[in-house]
């Protein structure tokens, strides 16, 4: 395998990784604030079908990732009433809206656009395209570096640095920041921070109104992110499940996740060549143990075989101030 | 505070639920340019207006029975067992093994097999979650729906690469052989002068269904395992405390609850589709999370709740075919009922039990002092 294939694939990795990521880092505020979140893959789901319905109508990419937000923000809304106001099972919760947007994606799409539940291709006016960064071409035939720099780092779209870079700017706000500190204090034991006089409804509701922001983002990226051309049905795929296993992977911290993304991210990648496996290693890896082996790895992660991974303790539970 | 009585409890609160959840739909079907009213006329028409449509009605029914009392037991046990999918999806694979590799004299042999082997090979699947949680404490939702996917992965491979007959295209395996058909309601009621039932497919699994929910009934009302489920499920440290061992409970609240979830391919894969084909579940282990959430995780609450969804499936099915309203519909309501018979639950809970606690308070004592105007 040469160096081009292989930053082909990386390359791949890179575009794979980014849904993942803002989801991930998505769940890792609500469930750090003690709101279990397993709707991450609806939230996606409705942030790609409105942001590719939206982009395709209007013709702009940049109204069409607000609207992604905003599905996912709705979406949010239903799991706060349902998690902080109403203090019910944040997993039911989840599960209903995952539903509700798996269905509800696909019919107004139908309605909408009468397209057999997608939304009408996207040019490329009306859709994210890849950035040249400066002095890629010019590097371009710098040996080793150059290629590095030009077909791996440079070329993504807007998106991809974004996610990249909530990375660090999640890192601050949960450990430099007395926010970061309260949100994840609020997680752990939410009677203290209600003693201490700090709204526990308040943060949490924070903590969801992020993570609507950054999984419509996630579904943006999936729909209108070349190469993407538009919303399919039921696109997200187990992404949103994928993140909540990478989340668990990196143990609720933000560089952790960043790597678990990009690890889940290559397999993904390497289910697109399997003739590459085939080539390095000799044997015909089976796609469907690759797109298994998230999912493996987190229970085995899960089972503490692996270092343990505990969540947030006050995690799921509903808050009840007074008695 | 007074309780509400529990007539208002069991039927009440899920009826308004219910009734919140339609009209949230017929919102939707509005806002897509439908009439809410001609599509409930044709979904009732569709699925319990002939014998054919009950025929369907009916066997979606039976499939949201098994995996709605799978999701009920673990319940009991205050186990959220969203894996009844990959449960299922196991079980077709132990129905199918049994079919295809074992010579059957007689189909009620085959049927008694298959139960054991769709329960065996559902109950080992929902196994390793269940040891993980109770022996290492990993969250059984979230290995449940780990364990949904790696089942798909594993029955995507062996469909492929394994189970299907050379020479064949799509990725399911052989058709079983005559002696593993279940005898459909249409052999089963049809005289001679009237056909009952015709191309239909339900089946002789509906009375299997019914009477694992007399079982379940048994099972955790009338059983010294059943009591001790129960109180676990109310207070996990009351019952440690009582003697009763968590991992004994956790393990066999969700071996059952996978064995019922696994027992469901008696119905889709050998009474229906006899054959085992990519994605025969069709989601009907999460239909079945809604259907225990309805039943309030009572045997015959759950029968209610699957004939519900069995005509909201079949109804679903017919507006997909006549209107233009695409089958996902279905999914929709679907959370809309999850959504307020579940997490919304205190929602129309609290202003009923309000309303419940005004009416039967004891009328005050008069005063003695008007105040002055």
């Amino acid at each position: 395998m040469d160096l081009l294939t292989l930053l082909q694939v990386l390359d791949a990795t890179v575009r794979l990784a980014t849904p993942l990521l803002l989801a991930c880092l998505a769940g890792l505020f609500s469930e750090r604030a003690g709101i279990f979140d397993i709707g991450l893959e609806g939230k996606m789901l409705g942030g790609a079908f409105l942001s590719a319905a939206i982009a395709a109508v209007t013709g702009s990419v940049w109204l069409g990732l607000g609207a992604g937000i905003v599905a996912a923000l709705l979406l949010s809304a239903i799991h706060g009433l349902a998690s902080i106001t109403f203090r019910g099972n944040q997993l039911i919760s989840g599960v209903a809206i995952n539903f509700f947007a798996q269905g509800l994606t696909v019919v107004i799409a139908q309605s909408w656009f009468g397209q057999g539940g997608r939304t009408p291709q996207l040019g490329d006016g009306s859709r994210f395209a890849g950035l040249t960064l400066p002095g890629a071409e010019a590097l371009r035939d710098v040996p080793i570096l150059g290629p590095i720099y030009y077909e791996l780092i440079s070329g993504h779209t807007i998106l991809v640095y974004i996610a990249f870079l909530i990375v660090p700017l999640t890192w601050w706000v949960l450990y430099r920041t007395r926010y970061g500190l309260r949100l994840r204090a609020v997680g752990e034991n939410p009677a203290a921070v209600d003693t201490a006089g700090v709204s526990v409804r308040g943060l949490r509701y924070s903590a969801i109104v992020i993570c609507g922001v950054l999984t419509g983002i996630a579904g943006a990226q999936l729909a209108t992110a070349e190469p993407a051309a538009g919303f399919i049905k039921d696109m997200t795929a187990g992404r949103g499940y994928i993140a909540l296993a990478a989340l668990i992977f990196a143990k609720w911290r933000p560089w952790y996740a960043l790597f678990a993304c990009l690890l889940f991210g290559f397999l993904q990648a390497l289910e697109l060549r399997p003739d590459l496996i085939q080539a390095v290693i000799g044997l015909r890896v089976q796609g469907q143990l690759l797109s298994a082996l998230p999912y493996i790895m987190t229970v085995v992660i899960l089972a503490g075989f692996v270092g343990k991974a505990i969540p947030p303790r006050a995690g799921g539970e509903p808050y009840v101030k007074e008695r | 505070m007074n309780r509400m009585p529990t007539w208002a409890d069991v039927i009440l609160v899920p009826l308004v639920s219910l009734l919140l959840a339609a009209f949230f739909s017929a919102i939707v079907l509005l806002a897509i340019g439908e009439n809410p009213w001609e599509a409930l006329k044709l979904m009732v028409e569709g699925s319990v207006g002939s014998t054919y449509a009950w025929g369907y009605t009916l066997y979606y029914a039976t499939n949201f029975i098994f995996t709605g009392l799978a999701v009920a037991v673990a319940n009991h046990a205050k186990l959220f067992n969203i894996g009844a999918e990959g449960q299922a999806q196991l079980g077709g694979l132990g129905v199918a093994l049994v079919c295809l590799f074992l010579p059957f004299p007689h189909w009620s042999i085959a049927l008694i097999v298959a139960i054991c082997a769709g329960a065996l090979f559902g109950a080992a699947w929902a196994a390793i979650p269940a040891f993980l949680q109770a022996k290492r404490g990993s969250h059984i939702v979230i290995t449940t729906i780990m364990f949904n996917f790696i089942a798909n992965a594993l029955l995507v491979y062996l469909l492929v690469n394994v189970l299907k007959p050379s020479g064949t295209m799509e990725p399911a395996t052989a058709s079983f052989p005559d002696a593993a058909h279940l005898p459909s309601f249409n052999a089963m009621f049809s005289s001679e002068e009237t056909v009952r039932f015709r191309g239909a497919p339900a089946n002789v699994s509906f009375f299997v269904a019914v009477a694992a929910c007399i079982g379940v009934w048994a099972l955790i009302w009338r059983t010294r395992l059943g009591y001790q489920l129960r109180a676990f499920g109310h207070s996990e440290s009351a019952a440690r405390y009582a003697g009763i061992s968590p991992t004994k409970i956790i393990m066999v609240a969700m071996l059952i609850s996978g064995g019922l979830a696994g027992c469901m391919a008696i119905n889709n894969v050998m009474g229906e589709a006899e054959r085992l084909v990519l994605n025969s579940v069709e989601g009907a282990g999460f239909i079945g999370i809604a259907v225990a959430l309805m039943g309030r995780s009572h045997p015959f609450g759950v029968f209610l709740a699957a004939l519900l969804f069995g005509f909201l499936y079949q109804g679903g099915a017919e507006l997909a075919l006549w209107a233009s309203i695409p089958r996902e519909m279905i999914v929709v309501i679907q959370a809309l009922v999850i959504l307020f018979t579940g997490a919304l639950d205190n929602m129309v809970r609290a202003p009923i039990e309000r309303i419940f606690n005004r009416v039967g308070r004891p009328p005050k004592p008069e005063r003695k002092l008007e105040p002055a105007e």
